[in-house]
């Protein structure tokens, strides 16, 4: 059976949803701002030829009709880095400022925390954490091509994340862009549902819940944390959400999504979750013809 | 930091000194050597760096953070590898050359067409240049200015690509009217 079809009764629009997932992604890239702007990107590809569409919610995003991202002069001179439609949602909800400590604690490889540094005109810090070393190395050389100054990168689990080297102790804000089932990921890779288990749901729901926890404890009161995740299972989303609701100072706050979403949703399978995930924000393939997405921002208390 | 540095440690990052006057690692470059450099060499002046701090680790891998830290550090990376001091002649990193080779007034070479597209092949070409032999910022016209591709080795009638591997495209040149 298509592990989908557990989320048919979420869904307005079931068909829409289940052809969208059949679809292949548009290829979309983001404007490196560290480098250049969008006006000289635009010009640059229409000097070589390049076509491309602007994405309307984003002057940055511009989605290529030809494939591979990487083979043009903009890319080369780091200008342009492929990153899906709404992967550039979450750092949009932090909405880190130039200057401040802000910690990625699943960084790799680097997409939201490059994206980050260019939101804070690569100024401040941003510590980008991941547990694997492989993915650190993508990280790293993404972060070189678009000419990052202010990323630390480190090598921790991001569930007993420690401060203890570095100079400050709290972040000003975080962002947990969490390991997943990565159901929404289908339009990209069509195999990622052939090792779905409910059994795996629920493990990487636990590490979910240690790393969004120690991002609230280690970010100053009134601080802003974003949880986001590409997979649509409530277990992995709201659940988690709702677990540090309970266990951590901390409560959801509304923000606006500039993609089109449907709430988050506050019952699933016999468990109920605090009314507030209604401020979180599922986004499905069909709805903005993206990959698929779940997306929540919480201010830390104290 | 109790654990003061006497010399360079592979996993660790340490600050550069603010002059030679005040090393306490033997052989590490200092800051102002740093700034001097990319000064002398390309004309970059040291007033963009002003807000970045310089970084060691390893023993002549120098790092450019645009924020401070305490030093000694142990992490994977911070900031962005910036330059080579090992060898006699200190060599720029692509990246800092495609980040900061924009403010260059020397030892710019400017390659249009095919000659752009082969140096960002990572292919060697012979070109004449009257100016200096040793590392080039080699540079082209995109989006309307003029921006830096990579460094370049000039020596003996001829330059070197050194675009790493991992950044080498082969694009299609182009048109220069
Ligand atoms: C969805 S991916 C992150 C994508 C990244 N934020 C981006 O935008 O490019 C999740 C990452 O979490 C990392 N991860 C898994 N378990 C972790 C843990 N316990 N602590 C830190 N990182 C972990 C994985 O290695 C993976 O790179």
């Amino acid at each position: 059976m298509n592990p989908l079809e557990r989320y048919a009764p979420l869904v307005d629009d079931t068909e829409a949803f289940f052809a969208a997932c059949e679809r292949p992604l548009p290829s979309v890239v983001r404007v490196n701002t560290i480098k250049t702007d969008p006006e000289r990107v635009r010009r640059a590809l229409d000097d070589e030829g390049i076509e491309y569409e602007p994405v309307d919610w984003h002057d940055g995003l511009l989605r290529l009709s030809d494939g591979s991202p990487g083979t043009n002069w903009p890319y080369f001179h780091g200008w342009l880095h492929g990153q899906e439609e709404v992967s550039a949602v979450p750092a949009l909800a932090l909405d880190p400022q130039p200057g401040e400590k802000v910690w990625d604690s699943c960084a790799a490889p680097g997409s939201k925390t490059t994206q980050l540094s260019a939101m804070m005109d690569d100024r401040g810090t941003v510590v980008g954490n991941d547990n694997n070393l492989g993915r650190l190395s993508s990280l790293r050389h993404n972060a070189e091509r678009l000419g990052v100054t202010n990323l630390v990168v480190t090598k921790q689990d991001g569930r007993n994340f420690s401060l203890k080297d570095f100079g400050f102790d709290e972040f000003d804000r975080a962002i947990v862009d969490a390991p997943c089932s990565c159901e929404g990921t289908i339009r990209k890779n069509p195999t990622t549902l052939e090792e779905w288990t409910l059994e795996h749901v629920h493990s990487v729901a636990a590490v979910q819940k240690g790393i969004l926890s120690r991002a609230v404890q280690a970010t100053k009161p009134g601080g802003t944390v974003v949880y986001s995740t590409c997979t649509f299972a409530p277990e992995e989303n709201e659940a988690v959400v709702d677990h540090v609701l309970d266990t951590e100072d901390c409560e959801v706050v509304a923000f606006d999504c500039p993609l089109d979403s449907v709430s988050g949703v506050t019952e699933w399978e016999g468990d109920s979750y605090d009314s507030s995930v209604t401020d979180t924000h599922r986004i499905y393939p069909h709805l903005n013809d993206t990959g698929g997405f779940f997306c929540a921002k919480l201010e830390v208390g104290g | 930091m109790s654990d003061a540095e006497t010399e360079n440690v592979g996993q660790q990052f340490g600050r550069l000194p603010a002059t030679d006057a005040d090393r306490e690692v033997e052989d590490r470059a200092s800051r102002e050597a740093v700034l001097d450099f990319f000064d002398r060499r390309f004309g970059i002046e040291p007033a963009v760096f002003e807000d970045f701090t310089f970084w060691e680790k390893g023993k002549g891998k120098i790092w450019i953070f645009a924020d401070d830290a305490p030093s000694p550090i142990r992490v994977e990376g911070l900031g962005m590898t910036v330059l080579r001091t090992r060898q006699e002649h200190w060599k720029p990193t692509q990246s800092a050359i495609q980040r900061f080779g924009g403010h260059a007034t020397k030892n710019v070479i400017e390659i249009d067409g095919e000659a752009a597209a082969a140096f960002a092949r990572g292919e060697d070409q012979d070109l004449d240049w009257d100016g200096d032999w040793g590392y080039l910022i080699a540079a082209h016209e995109v989006g309307g200015e003029r921006e830096p591709i990579g460094v370049g080795l000039y020596v003996y009638g001829e330059l070197r690509s050194t675009v790493p591997k991992g950044n080498q495209e082969s694009l299609s040149p182009l048109s220069t009217d």
